[in-house]
């Protein structure tokens, strides 16, 4: 879907949510610990909301939020953004866009 | 010859011995008394009326007697109250120990009569016959959801008792790594069971699971989100274990990156309550709740997805601590965390019984 696909290229971490989730909220907030600044969009907000959740299903997202892109790349739903941190994959992929502080 | 006064009580239980007539004494418990000797006469307020005997005394008459009353010695007296008052002291804790133990039976009793009700609801569903709507009381599929979770995660702890001792016994027979690592792939399936079971009942009630009433008293007190904090039982564990400099590194690594994972669930977890109050508090302001109900019971289902999250990342990390440790060392700590878990369990019985002690 191009409207996902547009978004997810020109900005380094995407995170599709809906504003009722709780889980995307939790990584949301996971990310912003490891001191990135994720771009949120909330598809509950967007009236293309419907087609974009089911893209999102589409292209192999466990769970459609949240979705979470890193570099243009799906990197998955909650449980492998879980997983890839416990094992240490998740900081060297957010590295090129961690803030400085 | 016999007075009609004479009651010689030597009970075990209570040490009391009514006052004798020393004729009479003679006359049936001749040579006998001087060798038993609890023999005691209680004193009471008549004492020149009493006769005191012990092992110090020769056998002669009355006569003897009668002169030795008045100067009867303070201490025997003392003696005599003190010996009573330990009797009564030990009588005491007897009672109070009995007591304790009926408490614990009563306890035992009504958890007992606890099961049984719930194994009748659940069998009354696994036989078919009976549709949860029959049970006859609201909620009843929830009821057998969560008998049926009682009961099976009973056998789980059992079960797991019993994993947990046949790795102490295969570490410690000195089993080879390749069987050694099938048991411990075992028992890591087992840990996976649980978290099934767990997210059956979620489904079922998750609000039930959440409370932790299906745990013991000490296992709740480190209740996150439906369980054990991973974080906290790697802390607890990984000094049990002879690990290598860099094997310490990465498993420092994963209790921080665990951290921060409970960290974000824990925050999801805020959330939710803030919205799940807001949403019951706006049901109540607008007074047709219709709306705002459905939305406060969209929440609960929210609180599933969360709890199942917090089962997967204790089951992620489990298997990636497993992943840095050869095999003898993954069974030490599959061993030491059963053992752990255990004592907790222990630990909350005697506190249990602590709690049934008279005040």
């Amino acid at each position: 879907m191009e409207k996902i696909q547009s978004l997810t290229s020109h900005n380094g971490v995407v995170i599709f949510t809906k504003s009722t989730c709780c889980l995307c909220y939790a990584v949301t907030v996971l990310f912003q610990e490891l001191r990135v600044n994720p771009i949120v969009y909330e598809i509950d907000q967007d009236p293309e909301g419907r087609e974009m959740e089911k893209a999102l299903l589409k292209i192999g997202c466990s769970s459609p939020v949240p979705a979470v892109f890193i570099g243009g790349k799906l990197v998955g739903s909650t449980n492998e953004v879980m997983s890839l941190h416990l094992s240490g994959s998740l900081i060297p992929l957010l590295k090129p866009y961690q803030l400085l502080s | 010859m016999n007075s009609s006064s004479t009651q010689y009580l030597n009970s075990k239980r209570m040490e009391v011995y009514e006052p004798m007539n020393p004729f009479s004494m003679w006359g049936d418990f001749k040579g006998n008394i001087y060798q038993d000797a609890a023999m005691i006469i209680e004193v009471d307020a008549k004492l020149e009326n009493q006769l005191s005997e012990d092992n110090s005394h020769t056998t002669h008459g009355p006569s003897n007697q009668c002169d030795q009353e008045a100067s009867k010695p303070v201490d025997k007296v003392l003696r005599r109250l003190a010996q009573n008052r330990e009797a009564a002291r030990k009588s005491r804790l007897r009672k109070k120990a009995y007591v304790q133990q009926l408490e614990a039976s009563r306890l035992k009793l009504l958890h007992l009569e606890q099961e049984l009700e719930q194994t009748k609801a659940q069998c009354a569903l696994m036989r078919g016959g009976v549709n949860a709507s029959q049970l006859g009381f609201p909620g009843a599929a929830t009821h057998a959801g969560i008998a049926a979770f009682e009961i099976e995660y009973e056998q789980w702890v059992d079960l797991q008792n019993k994993k947990t001792n046949n790795l102490k016994t295969a570490l410690n027979s000195g089993m080879d790594d390749t069987e050694l690592d099938r048991l411990v792939q075992d028992a890591l399936n087992h840990y996976a069971n649980l978290f099934n079971i767990k997210a059956t009942v979620a489904k079922a009630d998750v609000c039930y699971l959440i409370s932790g009433v299906w745990k013991t008293s000490i296992e709740r007190l480190f209740l996150w989100i439906g369980g054990f904090r991973p974080s906290e039982l790697l802390k607890v564990l990984v000094p049990q274990l002879q690990l290598l400099d860099h094997q310490s590194h990465d498993l420092y690594n994963l209790i921080q990156a665990c951290q921060q994972a409970e960290d974000s669930l824990s925050q999801g977890m805020e959330k939710l309550q803030q919205t799940l109050a807001e949403a019951v508090a706006c049901g109540q302001a607008l007074g047709g709740g219709c709306y705002e109900m459905r939305n406060a019971m969209d929440k609960l289902e929210e609180l599933v997805r969360l709890v199942i999250q917090a089962d997967y990342v204790r089951h992620e990390t489990l298997q990636q601590t497993l992943r840095n440790l050869t095999p003898r060392q993954a069974a030490q700590g599959l061993i030491s965390l059963g053992e752990y878990l255990q004592r907790l369990r222990d630990l909350s019985s005697t506190w249990a019984m602590r709690l049934c002690e008279p005040a």
